[in-house]
């Protein structure tokens, strides 16, 4: 039952990442309607097959889905070896929601604008996640001007409440307004961060006071890169002004494709030089104060119980991470927040397939069980025939702990546990 | 074997993957003198012990971290002899339990083995241990186990950890810590050395497990039948020990010193204990002279909360 369920993730998720190549395909896609889609897509009937005695079982996929995982390895680990990984990281992004009447439509159930404001608040979540040291601020459009319902900020919960505080929709949108404003805030952010902008569009027109086009070319200067999610058909602006500013335009088909098209934007994406400019920002890590402790924290001004972080410099005392020092100005954070995306910037290598039965070298017990969950390599019911080696360590691993290595825990532990790798590694 | 797999797993049957450090540096050093090896392996063997007789389902899985390299040292369920436990100790015939034995034997060939790999480049000798390869198979050993199917022991790992932190591990402890806490097994850290470790700190924090660091050494027992014993579901109702405060300070990428300020590469968030021209690990060159947070300050002051 559970790897089931596995496994149909799994499919999915290999079946998202196949589809930025065959953008061709996806024309062909789209001339089918939504219950044709949903036979196509799922395919239900595949996944079984008959045994000897005649009975349907579900076919065993693990080495085909392994060969799948083996070929996006592949993929990352080459391009990230023709280049230095650069990722922005640290991003500055406003998402703007289109909260004009088009956005009571109710061809997304129950209404356009409550499919938005869902697949958002999953998305702020999911952009914290990924983007630790990055921020967010909420605009909404409506009666042919735009507001902000939230200052740029690091706190997912307080974007949340105010989002869901203001559902209502009504009179136009105007897109020049949205970018007027967009501009306005992110220009005074500091130029190592990169400027993005989400449009969630519902509208077929933009109700505009001036030239548009003079904005866009005012965002382009900004470099704010501007990307437009449609929730109706194509319209001329919104292409123009992703193209001119770099940005990716689409249009949502169903609330799936909304959310996929969506969460695309929550990895960090490579950083483009001419977008923002390196530099070295200094920081501080304060130290967790033990529970319990009572002490007066500078963010409210009054005394808290327990949990809390001092800065280093000042001892001043803050509730949350990542923030900004009221006294002494630091920027601080909690290193955790930056080690979660280390694992961009060290990927292991990925493994050599070998087939195990010559390995059988001296009945050595190592070369017979898998390095890192010990399961027994020689066991017929893994079926697949072959095991992976680490090219630095020599380390044999089963391919389910293969996967987990490479997805999940970005670690090898063969070479983890050498001390000699170790050493190498830190001085190179 | 057939009627305990047929049996259900209650929430109170747990998978404890036990880290035990066995770095001789540490032994031998003056910080380890209140307990020693020989005291600390006989207060784990009756902690052992006491899970694997709190319910015949429970399994414990040992992995040795040494200072050049970390093995599986014992598994309860492939174990030829666990099941006869109880059978053993009613006849009466041996002191300790069967399992003992072979703990005790694949620890000295582990320990040899560990020596012999040492002499190779004798003089790195400082004193940590490979907390991340440990860590790093504990958390293979876990996801085997839930690959199995919905029905499992519930798995959480505890560090028994007297070496102080390597820095160079630093990138491997996180991402393990963070697997971990995505996985949702707990890490608990009980550390027997002289000084706080901060890398266990933070997994514990993160990860939603106990950190503790006794006292009194000769009492190790007590503190791990008390505190580390119960299962994950019997904690919810216990006073377990508040962590002292969490290290969240950073190792520098270029000196791999533990530093509390320092400067981040905007591109790619590595530290570095000094302003440097020219990111070393992604190779981006910094603009202007290094901003200080003055530049945020003026647009971050505004805002109200
Ligand atoms: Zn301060
Ligand atoms: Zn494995
Ligand atoms: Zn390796
Ligand atoms: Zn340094
Ligand atoms: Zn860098």
């Amino acid at each position: 039952m559970n790897s089931i369920e596995h496994r149909a993730v799994s499919n999915s998720r290999g079946r998202r990442l196949n589809r930025d190549e065959d953008e061709d395909d996806e024309d062909e896609d789209n001339d089918m309607s939504a219950w044709e889609k949903a036979y196509t897509d799922e395919r239900s009937w595949e996944s079984l097959q008959e045994d000897e005695s005649g009975l349907l079982r579900p076919i065993d996929n693990t080495s085909i889905y392994h060969a799948q995982y083996r070929r996006r390895i592949r993929s990352i680990s080459s391009t990230s070896t023709s280049a230095r990984i650069q990722k922005g990281l640290i991003r500055y992004i406003y998402v703007v929601m289109d909260f004009s009447r088009a956005a009571a439509e109710m061809d997304f159930k129950p209404s356009r604008m409550a499919v938005v404001a869902k697949h958002v608040e999953a998305f702020v979540r999911e952009f914290f996640d990924q983007n630790p040291l990055s921020q967010i601020g909420l605009v909404a459009i409506k009666d042919g001007v735009s507001h902000c319902l939230t200052d740029m900020g690091g706190s997912p919960e307080s974007h949340i409440k105010a989002l869901m505080k203001k559902l209502e929709c009504s009179g136009d949108a105007s897109l020049q307004n949205a970018l007027e404003l967009v501009h306005e805030c992110l220009n005074q952010i500091p130029s190592y961060g990169h400027r993005e902008v989400i449009i969630l569009y519902s509208a077929l027109s933009t109700c505009d006071p001036g030239d548009i086009m003079e904005t866009i070319q005012k965002c382009k200067k900004s470099k704010i890169r501007c990307s437009i999610l449609g929730l109706s058909a194509e319209m001329f602006i919104c292409k123009h002004i992703c193209q001119e500013t770099g940005g990716s335009y689409a249009i949502a088909l169903d609330e799936f494709h909304l959310k996929e098209l969506l969460l695309e934007h929550a990895p960090p994406p490579p950083a483009i030089a001419e977008y923002a400019i390196a530099n070295l920002i200094k920081m501080g890590f304060p130290q967790r104060a033990a529970e319990g402790v009572v002490s007066i924290c500078v963010c409210h001004k009054e005394a808290k119980v327990g949990a809390g972080y001092t800065c280093p410099k000042c001892k001043a005392r803050v509730c949350e991470l990542p923030t900004e020092c009221r006294i002494c100005g630091l920027t601080l954070v909690s290193s955790p927040h930056l080690a979660r995306s280390y694992h961009h910037l060290f990927p292991i290598t990925p493994f050599d397939e070998v087939s195990f039965p010559n390995r059988k070298i001296a009945g050595q017990k190592s070369y017979e069980t898998c390095f890192g969950c010990m399961h027994n390599l020689m066991d017929p019911g893994t079926g697949s025939g072959y095991c992976v080696t680490c090219p630095k360590c020599k380390k044999y691993f089963c391919l389910d702990c293969d996967i987990y290595i490479h997805e999940s825990l970005h670690n090898c532990p063969g070479c983890e546990s050498l001390r000699h790798s170790n050493s190498i590694n830190a001085g190179g | 074997m057939a009627p305990i797999a047929s049996k259900l797993y209650t929430d109170d049957v747990s998978l404890v993957v036990l880290l035990l450090d066995t770095n001789p540096y540490f032994w031998t050093s003056s910080s380890s003198s209140s307990l020693s090896f020989s005291h600390f392996i006989s207060h784990v063997l009756s902690f052992v012990n006491s899970i694997l007789l709190l319910n015949q389902l429970n399994q414990v899985v040992i992995i040795a971290t040494g200072h050049n390299t970390c093995g599986y040292i014992y598994d309860s369920s492939l174990s030829s002899v666990s099941s006869s436990i109880s059978a053993n100790e009613s006849s009466g015939d041996a002191k300790m339990p069967a399992f003992c034995s072979e703990v005790l034997k694949s620890l000295e060939d582990f320990v040899k083995n560990d020596e012999s790999l040492s002499s190779v480049d004798a003089g790195n000798g400082v004193g940590s241990s490979l907390l991340s390869g440990s860590l790093s198979m504990a958390l293979c050993y876990v996801q085997r186990v839930f690959r199995t199917g919905p029905l499992h022991p519930q798995p959480r790992i505890l560090c028994l950890h007297g070496s102080p932190d390597g820095p160079e591990q630093y990138v491997a402890v996180m991402n393990s810590i963070f697997s971990a806490q995505r996985s949702m097994v707990p890490v608990d850290s009980c550390v027997i050395g002289a000084q706080h470790s901060a890398f266990l700190q933070q997994a514990s924090y993160i990860t939603g497990g106990v950190y503790l660091k006794p006292q009194y050494l000769d009492g190790l027992f007590q503190y791990l039948s008390t505190v580390f014993a119960t299962d994950l579901h019997s904690r919810k109702f216990i006073q377990l020990p508040k962590p002292v405060g969490v290290d969240f300070r950073a190792s520098c990428f270029c000196h791999k010193n533990t530093i509390d300020m320092g400067y981040i590469c905007s591109v790619c968030l590595s530290i570095f204990c000094m302003p440097h021209k020219k990111c070393s690990t992604c190779g981006s060159e910094y603009g202007q002279a290094q901003s200080d947070a003055s530049t945020l300050s003026g647009q971050k002051r505004k805002e109200p909360s």
